[in-house]
């Protein structure tokens, strides 16, 4: 049995229902079609889905699209406004931060909320603030230094 | 004509990749992305055991379901898709894309539905019955190639995939001729011998992208479109047809965007080849997008390969001649390149030292496993780690230090092309400048002080060093079935813009950027009027695809040689504009000059103009500009490095941590140095994983004990310090640009290094070897003396 939600995914308000059981990633990526959220595993290891919900930074695999009813949902597609760059997503790109790029919007969202909590993190802080997020590509030192960037942007 | 800006050279700068914009702002189309109206979702029911006989499948309360367009089970698919084939010439048995009567490991398929969306084919797999009368799984390698406990495949004596295969000094290239004499004599006179086996441990690729396919047959037209998360997009069109009873013309095969391959998306798999045929019968478009338990057990697993290593030498280090006995576990069947995987092992056996005598044999075997195939490095690292920990084992016997014993018996500069014992000619080399480099940059007589002193206050500090050479740019046609060259072409637009194509599928590589930059600098045009295409068989003609770190060396060179055709074609019409010789002109900055007059020059974008519409036509030309070249390399080229590592153990967890890693790679001529510096990283990042935390492990029953990132751990970013790079060039002969290629090179070193520090670390307690992986538990309780 189907249940409507309201949210509110990239400062627009959608209504929509939707099965009990269905992932927000899959709300998200299917019914919205905000393809930039990915998924890599189903156990919440991977962080390839990591979206901001209500300003935080969540993993979407990991709850029900009926759970975030009410809330404020940001995708990477939301991140920056059309023909600009978040300090992060210039960072990605300036310190070659991705190769395959699957991981990457997980990843730039993850560090959404690593830099709110700690606006000038040392290299081990970055390190720990992603390690809820896998990446098979970089070996993740490009990715450290893209935040470090980003950082030293704000 | 306007003023134009000198343009920058751009081969060899560190230019940003022209992929990412799309990457960073989630606007890349994956597999699991692309939607078509109509779309039918695939699941599969898997196998739950290793091995046993199918007895019955009950799929009807699956077709009951609303919303499910069709459930098959593995004989029902038989009847409208032929087993799979394979790429390699050794003997295979029949394998079915999804099992008809037997099951032989976890995961395999064993029934497929059809349904409206995921959720719901997920319930329909997840409501079929399946009943089995199982049968011993075979689990233990070295037991299953003496038949126990049972034998897998009919006419495969005791599990035999490959009996055995001898190679190196006194065996014929055929491998049907064996003189054992010089090997034997080798032996004979050595006054150290090291004997050592050596596990190679069975890993998970681990793409972060999971693979997926989209199938769209159109029966009007008879045509069938598949895209697919694969490296070799022409390949996979070559083999679908063939299973679906259609041309190549009849099939277009796209990769889109490709999260990640690392080998394991060379293979065709049986997931394609049913998704394929499924949209055939049924005249819909079919989607299928793996799960990640999915992966752990229905994408290939590489390595898995046992050594006893015997390394020969005199007590002045001088190594004298090596046997390598090769077991390799491929599990349950033969995929696309299973089998030749370890016969790589067996060619770089050689390492990067002048051996006298060298005997390799190898012998592959069936258990009920997922069936192993190419990973990053594919063979080489195996090879790397047997003879490099055999290196260090052997300098620990003599007391010599690691870098004098490897400095000793190194191939020297001036014996390029080398000749190797195993097979291979190395195209260029210095490895004692990789070395000394790598020395220098890690600061080696100070770390082994600074590890002393840690030692003297009770801290367990070791330092291993690893010498690799690879075997890239994969590689003359008669090394793959599929031929080995590569294919380009090059469009000069009616605009003055370049279009090019390339069969070098790339997934993470950057090829958009680096050949772009290539042709940037060939036409001396700006990078921003060059769009580089590939992926997409209708669009890119022909192609071989992206493995064996191949892209630049062989396509980069394919993509050279077209530029030059077209280059060739527009000088002749910028000759008949400008009433010049052909060969008095140059291309700079925008424009086609008389050499010493640029004033005198057309534009770029006019002569382009020109050639499409030539009036009067200069003659013995057609209008035009576009050329395509295949390049078939002569030899594989052969990149080398050096890796220094530093590790510490905590003595009262046996947890080991990386403490330093230095990296000296040559790959020769660098186009896009910052490109190659991320393939280094993410290749150490992986050797460095298996030596420390990355292991594939089955229980006695042939189930997958690691069948998620819970249980199977793939490195974070708190696993690592910095990495150093620093890089040496020792350009190829083998093609224009002298690159020699890098994908693979970080996992080679890396390995056996990071376990030489840690055997290091742990002298003090009588160890010479720890097999992989270096789990606290195991290095725990060789602190405390085995105790439990």
């Amino acid at each position: 049995m189907n249940m409507s939600i309201t949210v509110t995914v990239n400062g627009k308000r959608r209504v929509a229902s939707v099965e009990p059981r269905l992932l927000l990633v899959h709300f998200l990526r299917e019914q919205l079609r905000l393809t930039g959220t990915h998924i890599g595993c189903d156990t919440s290891q991977c962080g390839a889905c990591t979206v901001l919900l209500d300003g935080r930074s969540a993993k979407s695999c990991t709850i029900f699209a009926v759970q975030a009813d009410g809330s404020e949902i940001t995708t990477i597609e939301g991140l920056s406004p059309d023909g600009e760059l978040h300090p992060l997503q210039q960072g990605f790109w300036e310190e070659h931060g991705l190769q395959c790029g699957f991981c990457t919007p997980g990843m730039i969202m993850a560090a959404v909320t690593l830099l709110k909590d700690t606006p000038s993190p040392s290299e081990r802080q970055i390190r720990e603030g992603i390690s809820g997020n896998l990446c098979r590509c970089t070996g993740y030192q490009h990715i450290v230094n893209a935040i470090q960037y980003a950082a030293e942007k704000r | 004509m306007p003023a134009t800006p000198v343009l920058p050279k751009l081969i060899g700068e560190r230019v940003k990749r022209r992929e990412d914009p799309r990457l960073i702002r989630g606007r890349a189309t994956y597999v699991d992305d692309i939607a078509i109206v109509g779309m039918q979702h695939i699941a599969f029911k898997r196998s739950d055991i290793a091995h046993g006989r199918i007895t019955a499948i009950d799929t009807s309360a699956a077709e009951r379901m609303d919303g499910v367009e069709a459930v098959y089970t593995g004989a029902q698919i038989a009847e409208f898709l032929a087993p799979m084939p394979i790429g390699t010439p050794f003997p295979s048995p029949e394998h079915r894309a999804v099992a008809v009567d037997t099951v032989r490991f976890a995961g395999e398929p064993v029934a497929v539905v059809v349904a409206r969306d995921r959720y719901l084919a997920r319930d329909a797999a997840d409501a079929i019955v399946v009943s089995y009368d199982g049968l011993p799984a075979v689990v233990d390698v070295e037991k299953a190639m003496t038949g126990q406990p049972t034998v897998i495949h009919k006419d495969f004596a005791n599990n035999l995939a490959v009996p055995l295969v001898p190679s190196g000094t006194g065996v014929s290239a055929d491998g049907s001729s064996v003189d054992d004499s010089a090997i034997e004599q080798a032996f004979a006179k050595a006054e150290v011998v090291i004997k050592q086996r050596m596990v190679n441990q069975r890993l998970a690729p681990t793409t972060m992208e999971p693979r997926g396919v989209v199938a769209h047959f159109e029966p009007g037209k008879g045509t069938m479109t598949i895209w697919s998360s694969t490296q070799n997009p022409h390949i996979l069109r070559t083999f679908i047809a063939a299973l679906n009873g259609l041309g190549e013309d009849q099939v277009r095969a796209i990769a889109p965007e490709v999260g990640g391959g690392f080998g394991a998306k060379i293979n065709i798999y049986a997931e394609e080849y049913v998704t394929a045929a499924i949209s055939k019968r049924l005249g819909v478009p079919v989607k299928w997008t793996e799960d990640r338990s999915e992966a752990f057990v229905a994408t290939t697993h590489g390595r898995d390969l046992i050594g006893y290593v015997e390394l020969a030498a005199k007590r002045d280090g001088t190594v004298v001649g090596l046997k390598l006995r090769l077991v390799a576990d491929i599990g349950a069947y033969n995929m696309l390149l299973t089998a030749a995987i370890p016969t790589l092992t067996m060619m770089m056996a050689n390492a990067t030292y002048d051996i006298p005598a060298i005997r390799c044999t190898l012998t592959e075997v069936f258990t009920n496993k997922t069936p192993t195939d190419a990973y990053r490095g594919a063979g080489r690292p195996e090879a790397t780690y047997f003879v490099e920990r055999a290196m260090d084992m052997l300098a620990r016997e003599l007391k010599m230090d690691p870098a004098d014993l490897r400095r000793k018996n190194f191939i020297k500069p001036n014996q390029f092309p080398f000749a190797t014992q195993t097979g291979a000619v190395y195209d260029s080399g210095d490895y004692e400048k990789a070395l000394n480099r790598a020395l220098e940059v890690a600061g080696w007589d100070r770390l082994k002080a600074d590890r002393d002193a840690a030692r003297a206050q009770g801290r367990l500090v070791g330092l291993g060093l690893a010498m690799y050479v690879e075997v890239c740019g994969i590689g003359p046609s008669a090394s793959l079935p599929t031929g080995g060259w590569e294919h380009s072409q090059v469009t000069i637009e009616r605009d003055g813009r370049i279009s090019a194509t390339t069969g070098a599928s790339p997934h993470g590589q950057g090829n958009e950027t680096t050949f772009a930059q290539m042709l940037a600098d060939q036409f001396s045009v700006p990078f921003e009027h060059v769009t580089i295409l590939h992926g997409d068989t209708a669009v890119v003609k022909q192609g071989i695809g992206t493995f064996g770190s191949r892209s630049q060396a062989v396509g980069g060179t394919a993509l050279h040689l077209a530029g030059a055709k077209v280059k060739k074609k527009m000088a002749k019409f910028a000759a008949a504009l400008l009433e010049a010789h052909e060969d008095d002109l140059v291309f700079e900055n925008g424009s086609i000059a008389v050499k010493g007059s640029p004033a005198s020059g057309k534009t770029f974008a006019s002569v382009a103009a020109f050639a499409y519409r030539p009036v009067p036509l200069p003659e013995g030309l057609e209008p035009g500009l576009s050329e395509e070249a295949f390049f078939e390399p002569t030899n594989n080229t052969y990149p080398f490095g050096c890796h220094i590592t530093m590790v510490e153990i905590d003595r009262q967890t046996g947890e080991p941590t990386l403490l330093k890693l230095v990296a000296v790679d040559d790959a020769g001529q660098l186009i896009n140095p910052l490109i190659v510096e991320g393939q280094i990283h993410g290749g150490l990042a992986q050797g460095v994983g298996q030596a420390l935390i990355e292991e594939v492990v089955y229980n006695d029953d042939g189930q997958l004990l690691t069948g998620s990132f819970m249980d199977y751990a793939i490195p974070r970013a708190i696993d690592f310090p910095r990495f150093e790079l620093e890089a040496t060039v020792t350009p190829t002969p083998v093609n224009p640009f002298g690159a020699k290629g890098v994908g693979e090179a970080g996992t080679l070193g890396s390995t056996p290094s990071v376990v030489s520090a840690v055997v290091d670390a742990l002298s003090g307690f009588g160890v010479t070897h720890v097999d992989m992986m270096l789990r606290p538990e195991k290095l725990w309780r060789i602190i405390n003396g085995g105790r439990s």
